[in-house]
C-alpha cells in the first residue's frame, strides 16, 4: 500500500492516505525499554487500534504520539512532515486531541465549561479584548459555544450540561472527556482505553459513539483497548504490541489468525 | 466581669447604632483590602499549587514603584501604567527564572522559592527607591480626600471619600476578574490548569503562558491594594504585615475558593473591628486587631480543617 493511496474497508468506507507515521520509535526509561523499534502509520479516516497485554507499551505509544513523551529514537511524521520535538500543548494545537486512561477532567468546572476548554486551540482573540469582553473575544465565544453545543447534543449529554463534572458517574465522565476532545475538531483523536472499567451497556454506548464520530465527522481515530472483542468490531486496522515490540499489524481478521498474536494472548508452552 | 463580656457590649451596640454602623463600615473597608490580598493568593494557588509568600511584598513593591516613578518626574497616570509594565516584567521574570526550573518539584520547594522572591524584592525595592516612609500620591491620582457625614438614627456616620473609592474600585476589580475567569478563553484556561495539569496540556494550554498571566493579575491586584493601603497608612515595608492578615483569611475561606477569599476577608475585617471596639479596648487594653484574626482562624480550623468554604476532603482508601 502506497502512502498516498487509500483502501476500502470491509464495510465499504474509503480510507485516505497516511496522516501520521511513526518510524522506528524506541522509548527507554533508564534501563527499561518501553517501546522497541516500532513503526506503523495511521491513515486518514480510519479507526486504528493498538492492542496488547498489560505492560506492552500501548499507553507509552499514545503518549509519544500526543507529545507527553519524547521518543529516545525514531521520528514522528505528521501530514507528510517530520514533527520536531514538541510540548504536549503544541501537539494539541496541531490538531491531535486525546483522552486519558484515568480520566483527566476539570472536576471543579461544569460539563459545558469542560467541553469549552476543548475549543481553546481555536480561539485567538487578544488578551485585551478578552479582558474587556468586547469585539472579537465576544463573537468568538458565541461562535465556539455553538460548536460545543453541537458536540454536546451529539454525545447526548445535554441534560448534564451545567453539572460540575466531579459529581458525575464514571461512564458519563468518560463521555464528557470524549466530548472535550471532539470539541477541538481534531485531525486525529487519540483514545486511551475508552472502555476501561465500563459495564457492557456503557461499552456498547461508547462503541456506538466512536463509530458515529468517525462516520459523521470523518475523524481519524487511534485507540488503545485491551477488550479484544470490542477492538475487533470497531477497528479497521490493528497494531499488536507485546513487551514493547510490534508483533502484528493488519485487519482484525489478519491479526486474529496471526500465530504470534495468539501466543501473546494465550501463552505458549515452553 | 461576665456582665462586661456578655451584656455591656451588646447594650452599647443597641444604644448607639450610629457608632456601630461606623465600626462596621471601617471594618468593611479593611475587610475589602484583606479580601483583595487573599484573592491574589488564591489565584496563584489555584493555577500552580504554590502558596505565594511574596504576595505581601508585591503589594509594597508595587506601591513603592508607583511613588518612586512619580518622584522621578513621571505624571501620576503614566507612573501607574509604568508600574503595571514593571509588574508584568516581574511576572515574566519569576516564571522564567524561578518557576520554570522548579516545575515538578515538591510544593514546599516552591513555597521556599517564594520566600526567596520576597527577600529579593525587599532588597531590590530598598536599593532603588530607598527604605524610608513615603506618601502615596493620592491627590495626583485624583482620589478624593474629603468625607460625607450621614446622620442615621439622629447620630453621626462619617464616610471618608477615600474609603468609598477603595470599596468601589475593589468591587469593580473583583467583578471584572470573575467575569474574566468565567467567560473568556484565558480565564477558563486558568481554572482548567488549577484542576488538572495533564488534561490542560492535552487541550493545548501552555503552563508558562498561564503562569505569567496569573502572576501578572496578582501584580495588578497588588498595585490596587498598595495604592489603597498606602493612601491610608503611608508606603513603607511595614505594609507587608497586612499581607499576613491574608493568611487567616485563607484559612477561613480555603485556599481554592474565590468566594471564600472575599467572604473570609470581609468577615475578618468586620469581626476584628467589632471585637477591638466592644471587647478589646474596654477589657483587654486594646490592640487586639494584631492577633484576633489568627485566633479566630485557629478556632475555625479546630472544627473545620478545610476552612469554611473549602471542599470537604474525602480520601478514598
Amino acid at each position: 500500500m502506497k502512502d498516498t493511496e487509500g483502501y476500502v474497508t470491509a464495510d465499504g468506507r474509503q480510507i485516505g492516505g497516511v496522516l501520521m507515521e511513526l518510524r522506528n520509535i524506541t522509548l527507554k526509561f533508564g534501563g527499561v525499554t518501553a517501546i522497541n523499534d516500532i513503526s506503523f502509520d495511521i491513515r486518514e479516516g480510519e479507526i486504528r487500534a493498538i492492542i496488547g497485554p498489560n505492560g506492552a507499551g500501548k499507553s507509552s505509544m499514545l503518549n509519544v504520539i500526543s507529545g507527553f513523551y519524547t521518543p529516545t529514537e525514531g521520528s514522528v511524521w505528521y501530514k507528510g512532515e517530520q514533527r520536531p520535538k514538541m510540548k504536549p500543548y503544541e501537539v494539541a494545537r496541531m490538531g491531535v486531541a486525546r483522552t486519558f486512561q484515568n480520566i483527566a477532567l476539570f472536576e471543579g468546572m461544569t460539563v459545558l465549561d469542560n467541553v469549552m476548554t476543548g475549543r481553546l486551540t481555536h480561539m485567538n482573540a487578544g488578551i485585551l479584548s478578552q479582558a474587556i469582553w468586547w469585539g472579537s473575544a465576544r463573537d468568538e465565544e458565541m461562535e465556539n459555544r455553538e460548536k460545543v453545543e453541537r458536540v454536546i447534543d451529539f454525545l447526548e449529554i445535554q441534560n448534564i450540561r451545567k453539572t460540575p463534572v466531579g459529581r458525575l458517574p464514571y461512564g458519563l465522565k468518560k463521555r464528557v472527556e470524549l466530548a472535550r476532545a471532539l470539541a477541538a475538531e481534531p485531525s486525529i483523536l487519540l483514545l486511551d482505553e475508552p472502555m476501561a472499567g465500563m459495564n457492557v451497556e456503557e461499552k456498547e454506548d461508547m462503541s456506538r459513539f466512536i463509530l458515529d464520530v468517525n462516520d459523521e465527522f470523518g475523524t481519524t481515530i487511534c485507540l488503545i483497548e485491551h477488550d479484544m472483542g470490542v477492538v475487533m468490531d470497531l477497528s479497521d486496522r490493528v497494531v499488536v504490541m507485546d513487551y514493547g515490540r510490534k508483533i502484528g499489524d493488519g485487519s482484525p481478521d489478519e491479526v486474529r489468525s496471526n500465530q504470534d498474536v495468539i501466543d501473546a494472548y494465550l501463552g505458549v508452552p515452553h | 466581669m461576665l456582665r462586661d463580656i456578655f451584656i455591656t457590649p451588646f447594650v452599647d451596640m443597641v444604644e448607639a447604632p450610629d457608632f456601630l454602623m461606623q465600626v462596621l463600615w471601617e471594618g468593611l473597608v479593611s475587610g475589602v483590602l484583606y479580601a483583595l490580598i487573599a484573592l491574589g493568593f488564591v489565584l496563584i494557588f489555584r493555577s500552580s499549587r504554590i502558596l505565594n509568600f511574596a504576595q505581601g511584598i508585591m503589594v509594597v513593591f508595587a506601591a513603592l514603584t508607583l511613588v518612586g516613578l512619580h518622584a522621578m518626574g513621571l505624571p501620576a497616570w503614566i507612573a501607574v501604567a509604568a508600574t503595571l509594565a514593571v509588574m508584568f516584567v516581574l511576572a515574566v521574570t519569576i516564571e522564567r527564572v524561578v518557576l520554570r526550573p522548579l516545575v515538578g518539584q515538591p510544593d514546599i520547594i516552591l513555597f521556599m522559592a517564594t520566600i526567596g522572591i520576597t527577600l529579593f524584592l525587599i532588597g531590590l525595592g530598598e536599593t532603588i527607591f530607598g527604605g524610608e516612609n513615603k506618601v502615596m500620591i493620592t491627590g495626583e491620582l485624583g482620589i478624593p480626600t474629603g468625607d460625607t457625614v450621614l446622620e442615621p438614627f439622629g447620630g453621626l456616620l462619617i464616610l471618608q471619600h477615600l474609603d468609598i473609592t477603595v470599596v468601589l474600585v475593589a468591587v469593580a476589580l473583583v467583578g471584572a476578574l470573575l467575569a474574566f475567569l468565567n467567560y473568556t478563553r484565558m480565564g477558563r484556561a486558568i481554572r482548567a490548569l488549577g484542576d488538572d495539569h495533564q488534561a490542560a496540556l492535552s487541550v493545548g494550554i501552555s503552563l508558562q503562558t498561564i503562569w505569567v498571566l496569573v502572576w501578572f493579575i496578582a501584580g495588578i491586584i497588588a498595585l490596587v491594594t498598595g495604592i489603597a493601603w498606602g493612601a491610608r497608612a503611608g508606603v513603607s515595608f511595614a505594609l507587608e504585615v497586612i499581607a499576613y492578615k491574608a493568611l487567616p483569611v485563607l484559612m477561613l475561606g480555603g485556599l481554592e475558593s474565590i468566594t471564600g477569599a472575599i467572604v473570609g476577608g470581609l468577615m475578618i475585617g468586620v469581626l476584628e473591628k467589632i471585637f477591638e471596639i466592644y471587647w478589646g479596648q474596654p477589657l483587654l487594653g486594646g490592640n487586639t486587631e494584631a492577633w484576633f484574626a489568627f485566633v479566630l482562624a485557629l478556632i475555625v480550623l479546630l472544627f473545620r480543617p478545610q476552612g469554611l468554604f473549602g471542599e470537604r476532603i474525602i480520601e478514598r482508601v
